[in-house]
């Protein structure tokens, strides 16, 4: 379903993805486990048609994304690691949105709209406004929007990020439903080992920029001799801190918060 | 056609849901009106000039039409900060349905917007020269919103930060709306200040509300028309190419 061939980006200066390759079957759920700044969300950007690959060849669903960008893009979904909701329309407006952006048939687009609301129990919320709903109900929203026009490939980058274990728990449980129901593959990146272990039928572990291991949790601890997944991973990407610079939206959203506080 | 609609309704709702914030934006040219239309009146009625409150009150309404259009456009500053930009550049329509939509949604904003201003200016004692003068100016109205929402858009794109905001703001938009004649008349200014108000696109669409609503012209309706109309196409133009070249 989605093949990677040599792919890399360099900004600058800076080799964000250096020549990763990889691929992943129809069906699957591929995680990329990788400590901060090792090139996840980049590797994302580029699979997704929003940042243009310095060098290597992708294939979704058998096509090049940047050649045809909008079958491509109609073919995925996409939960991005920040927030993507209007939090000024309510949850069923922003499914209603998606479902017109990305083609979803007048007919069917309701009844999908509260199966998918349903599923993710935010029903009852539908008609509030985004604004008001908790982290975790938000992410949900994203999830369920993301599944909306049954796209073959969802992307989840970091979707649980910030969430509180309950909340982390039963998003999983819904995307491993929907995964098995719909058979949608599913590609996701995280810095949760339990996540990853849990979750993902493969794993590759990423850092630097580089790919260093691909395996089943299974396969990678047999590889590095270790008992866990943690360890594994730790033995993969030794245990140095990484440190990343704010990127400018970061920035922006600090002063926006500033200003909302006054 | 489906995303052109949705985003021009988004739009749309934006506007309707912040009652607060029509009242607000609706402040500042009743401000105007009121504080500069009746302040310098009489001095303007001493120069023999006529009544101030006639001559500006076209001018307010361009104004308001301006500030709305300018802002609905760097509005995506905003979606690009809580990250529902993203939501409309990674699906699978044209990125100018998009902007044409969010353009459209913004310039219907301004021109209700500029609608509403028309009545609190009949209410403060503005009369045009004829009744059915006034759905004609909304051929003005209408223009200047375009121009300036796809002008805000372009922009929009562009910027990243709340820092540029600010320095557009001071140093294209103000500037905009003080050398339009929106104010005072363009004719007898000195030399430099003319040719400075002869390039601000928003002095024609001055022009044309003014020329229409009372009858008073310092350029053409033709003229008005043709260099709103290029301008418009030019900005869209623009906004659509840069919208298009936005990576995350």
């Amino acid at each position: 379903m989605i093949q990677v061939e040599n792919l890399t980006k360099t900004f600058d200066h800076f080799t964000a993805v250096k020549d990763i390759s990889f691929h992943v079957d129809a069906g699957e759920i591929f995680a990329f486990l990788g400590p901060n700044g090792a090139g996840k969300t980049t590797t994302i950007k580029m699979l997704t048609t929003l940042l243009r690959p310095t060098s290597g060849r992708i294939h979704l669903d058998g096509f090049d994304p940047w050649v045809r960008q909008r079958e491509a893009r109609q073919s995925f979904g996409i939960v991005f690691q920040d927030p993507s909701l209007d939090s000024e329309q309510t949850a069923y407006e922003n499914m209603e949105l998606h479902g017109i952006l990305y083609h979803v048939p007048h007919r069917v687009r309701a009844e999908r709209i509260e199966t998918l609301l349903r599923l993710f129990e935010l029903w009852e919320r539908r008609g509030d406004y985004v604004k008001t709903f908790s982290g975790g109900m938000k992410r949900r929203l994203e999830i369920a929007r993301g599944f909306l026009h049954t796209p073959k490939i969802l992307f989840l980058d970091e979707p649980t990020l910030g969430l509180d274990p309950q909340s982390r728990n039963q998003l999983w449980t819904h995307v491993k439903a929907i995964n098995e129901k719909e058979k949608t593959t599913v590609f996701l990146t995280t810095h949760y080992m339990d996540e990853a272990d849990r979750v993902a039928h493969r794993i590759a572990i990423m850092d630097h920029g580089a790919i260093v291991a691909i395996g089943t949790s299974a396969e990678l601890r047999a590889r590095t001799s270790t008992d866990s997944l943690e360890g594994a991973f730790l033995a993969l990407t030794g245990t140095s801190l990484r440190d990343e610079s704010a990127s400018s939206t970061d920035n922006l959203r600090r002063f926006a918060q500033m200003w909302q506080r006054r | 056609m489906g995303a052109i609609y949705i985003m021009w309704l988004r739009e749309l709702k934006r506007y309707v849901r912040s009652r607060a914030q029509i009242v607000v934006s609706l402040g500042q040219p009743a401000l105007y009106l009121l504080a500069l239309g009746y302040g310098f009146g009489p001095v303007f009625a001493k120069a023999g000039a006529g009544n101030y409150l006639q001559f500006m009150a076209p001018g307010v309404m361009g104004m308001t039409v301006l500030f709305s259009s300018v802002f609905s456009g760097m509005a995506m500053l905003w979606d690009r900060q809580f990250g529902f930009l993203k939501e409309t550049l990674v699906a699978p329509v044209p990125r100018l349905h998009i902007m044409l939509g969010r353009t459209l949604g913004g310039a219907t904003v301004a021109i209700i917007q500029g609608l509403l201003i028309l009545v609190v200016c009949l209410i403060a004692g503005f009369r045009p020269h004829l009744w059915i003068a006034i759905p004609a100016s909304f051929v003005f109205v209408a223009m200047i919103a375009i121009v300036f929402a796809a002008l805000g858009a372009s922009i929009g794109s562009v910027i990243q930060d709340m820092q540029g905001f600010q320095l557009l703001m001071n140093f294209l938009v103000m500037p905009i709306f003080f050398l339009s004649g929106a104010l005072y008349p363009l004719s007898n200014l000195p030399r430099v200040l003319t040719w400075i108000t002869h390039a601000d696109p928003l002095s024609y669409g001055i022009d044309g509300l003014r020329g229409v609503l009372i009858g008073s012209w310092q350029f053409s309706f033709a003229l008005d028309l043709a260099i709103l109309a290029v301008l418009a196409a030019a900005f869209l133009s623009v906004s659509a190419w840069l919208f298009s070249r936005i990576q995350l």
